[in-house]
């Protein structure tokens, strides 16, 4: 019959697809941070059409990713919060920046539109810490003359599950509020002491068009897909910006990661006129010493195919690409400290690969 | 009803082969591996939860602290969370499904008995997340611009209906909570009022009882522990459900008087929090939690079971 016939083509189609793919190209597995899922996600689907090797990335959270690549269940990791140089040496990681983007606050408040809104560090620290109760009080009035702002209750939104879109956050609100940094810190999950939480970027981002009068922070790609009022901040130098990717690439542009120890860089609170003060570096985590010279391979060649290729990418799904003169540090010290067990190169491949 | 069932040749010739040997062993392998699955769950939990406990030791449960910044953990928010959600869910399920189940045993008429128990049934298969989608995107607004506002107004000086009404929160789960074990207990519960013997309703009947009174002292005697059996499936649903909390509960560390503000549950907390618990107490904390969880359902089913053999022995009912 035509549907059998037609079935049994897919199934040998499928069956000669999975005997092909090992002898093909191994497939390299990531796990880790949520944030860059989706540029990882279109990334891996490009390079599979463009070589035909196989990436697979499973967004588990950042603090996961950082246990997975620890326990060596995978070939990279990735985490939104940077490790610190002496984490790294404990663990014999090294870890490199992959890609960047914003955190924004959002809000849901009737006839304020989007970026109509301005607020600064130290207000937002304090609507936060629930001192700042209500839309019309007069810090948030002198900011914003302009606008009509209600006698409603601000209701917080935050993370419900620890996140590196929360240490960005925190990391910031901690830079900018003294009271913020002794009070609760900076860390993927606080002890918020004001509002309610969404579990996920998408969580966040349902409570706040939920809930009138609400304030969120999500990653810029959310705030965008879910056309959400976001807001101005005021940054270190006085400017009110908005969130785009321009104002990130501001504050990224800025950064010198070259006297920064193992690539630890945080890019909150960054000086320029045009920066965006909540921006962070997502990071990916490998091994220095590889028992498998192969598979490390094979996962850097597909890092340096994105930075490579994927900037286009990355921009169409508003997140931040590397600048170049960072891509050729990173690759530098590739070759420095990711090597076999016994001390040998591993990048750059001997032929082939890279530029 | 049909007579009595025919014996298979097999036993009527009285022989005992190696199946029917073999059978009690196999069946009593599977119950054995309940006990020894408790027992390992018990086991691995203490074990992976030391941390915490000798850290915290018994403060950890009267702590209302949660720092993961500063590694101070106590359990009493979502303790206290667990329960008034279960609270909240089975005041409002209880009634609700006993009217169900009463209905659909004794009253409807018999056309409507099949359509409407198939939809009990139906709803008893929901996913959880479902609910709890549905419960945010549909129950949340209802409760905020409604439901929670006129509490407020006409019992806002209770302090369990005070606050800002936002729609998510303690009693939205408890809601939600109630309208996905309402199937599972009016499912049960009819099937037990089903059960009770034909001929002492229909004596009860002709002494010229009403029905009323038929359910009161035929039915509910008679099916007390099917009954129970029914209600704590449900508080156990109650007591442990997870997504569709964490879906409206708010999942806020704070502890609050009032139904209105947001709050967390033991469950909530761990499917929120335990993916990115990178340091060891923390993630030691979390489990304490589960351990804890598993100790209060314990310790409820072990008094329910307790107080119906109590009342078994004093009603002498069977």
């Amino acid at each position: 019959m035509f549907n059998i016939r037609k079935l049994s083509v897919i199934v040998i189609t499928g069956v000669a697809f999975l005997l092909a793919a090992p002898a093909g190209a191994r497939i390299i597995n990531g796990a880790g941070a949520t944030f860059p899922y989706p540029v990882y996600g279109k990334w891996a689907y490009m390079y599979n059409r463009a070589t035909g090797a196989r990436v697979n990335y499973q967004s588990i959270g950042s603090g996961g990713g950082v246990r997975q690549i620890r326990a060596r269940t995978v070939d990279f990791g990735a985490s939104d919060a940077p490790l610190k140089p002496a984490e790294l040496a404990r663990w014999g990681l090294f870890q490199f920046p992959m890609i960047m983007g914003g955190v924004v606050p959002v809000v849901n408040l009737k006839g304020v539109a989007v970026n109509r809104l301005v607020l600064s560090g130290e207000l937002l620290a304090d609507i936060f810490l629930g001192r700042v109760k209500k839309w019309n009080d007069p810090r948030i009035r002198a900011l914003n003359p302009g606008l009509k702002l209600p006698g409603r209750a601000i209701t917080v939104v935050h993370r419900a599950d620890g996140s590196g879109t929360t240490w960005i956050f925190t990391n910031y609100l901690a830079k900018v509020s003294r009271d913020w940094k002794e009070k609760v810190g900076s860390a993927k999950a606080v002890a918020w002491p004001a509002g309610i939480g969404g579990k996920g970027n998408e969580g966040v981002a349902s409570f706040v068009r939920k809930v009138s009068g609400s304030l969120g922070y999500v990653e810029y790609a959310y705030a965008l897909q879910n056309r959400m009022a976001t807001a101005r901040l005021v940054n270190r130098e006085g400017v009110a910006v908005a969130p785009t990717a321009e104002s990130f690439q501001a504050a990224a542009a800025g950064a010198d990661w070259e006297k920064t120890e193992g690539f630890y860089m945080v890019l909150t609170d960054q000086p320029g006129k045009l920066s965006w003060p909540i921006t962070g570096a997502s990071f990916i985590l490998m091994h220095r010493r590889q028992a498998r010279p192969e598979r490390a391979l094979a996962a850097l060649r597909f890092f340096d195919w994105c930075y490579r290729n994927g900037t286009k990418a990355a921009m169409e799904l508003d997140y931040v690409p590397m600048p170049e003169e960072v891509v050729r540090m990173v690759e530098a010290a590739w070759e420095k400290e990711i090597r076999t067990v016994d001390g040998g190169r591993i990048w750059p491949p001997v032929s082939g690969g890279g530029r | 009803m049909r007579g009595p069932a025919v014996f298979p040749a097999r036993l009527r010739r009285g022989g005992r082969g190696g199946a029917d040997l073999a059978f009690p062993a196999l069946t009593m392998t599977f119950a054995a591996g309940v006990v020894v699955l408790f027992a390992a769950f018990i086991l691995v939990l203490s074990c992976q939860a030391w941390p915490a406990i000798e850290r915290f030791g018994l403060g950890f449960v009267v702590s209302g602290e949660w720092n993961p910044v500063t590694g101070r953990f106590g359990a009493m928010v979502p303790i206290v969370g667990t329960m008034l959600t279960t609270v909240v869910a089975m005041t409002v399920a209880l009634p609700v499904s006993f009217g169900i189940a009463l209905f659909l045993a004794e009253i409807a008429p018999a056309w409507l008995k099949g359509p409407v128990g198939a939809a009990i049934e139906l709803l008893a298969a929901v996913p959880s997340i479902v609910y709890g989608m549905w419960g945010l995107f549909v129950i949340a607004p209802i409760m905020a611009d409604r439901v929670e506002p006129w509490l407020g107004e006409h019992l806002g000086f209770l302090p369990l209906f005070s606050g800002p009404p936002m729609g998510v929160g303690i009693l939205s789960a408890g809601l939600v909570l109630a309208l996905m074990v309402i199937p599972f207990m009016a499912a049960v519960i009819r099937d037990v009022f089903m059960m009770t013997p034909r001929n002492m309703k229909e004596a009860a009947y002709g002494l010229g009882a009403t029905t009323l009174e038929v359910v009161r002292d035929v039915m509910i005697p008679c099916g007390r522990k099917g009954i129970a059996g029914g209600v704590f499936l449900g508080l156990g649903r109650a007591l442990g459900e997870t997504m569709a909390v964490t879906f409206v509960i708010g999942n806020a560390h704070n502890l609050s008087w009032s139904l209105f503000a947001p709050g967390n549950t033991i469950a909530s907390m761990l499917a929120n929090e335990f993916t990115e618990a990178g340091d060891a107490l923390y993630a030691a904390s979390l489990i304490e939690l589960g351990l804890i969880l598993f100790m209060i359902t314990f310790v409820i089913l072990g008094a329910a079971r307790l107080w119906l053999r109590v009342g078994m022995e004093q009603g002498g009912g069977r």
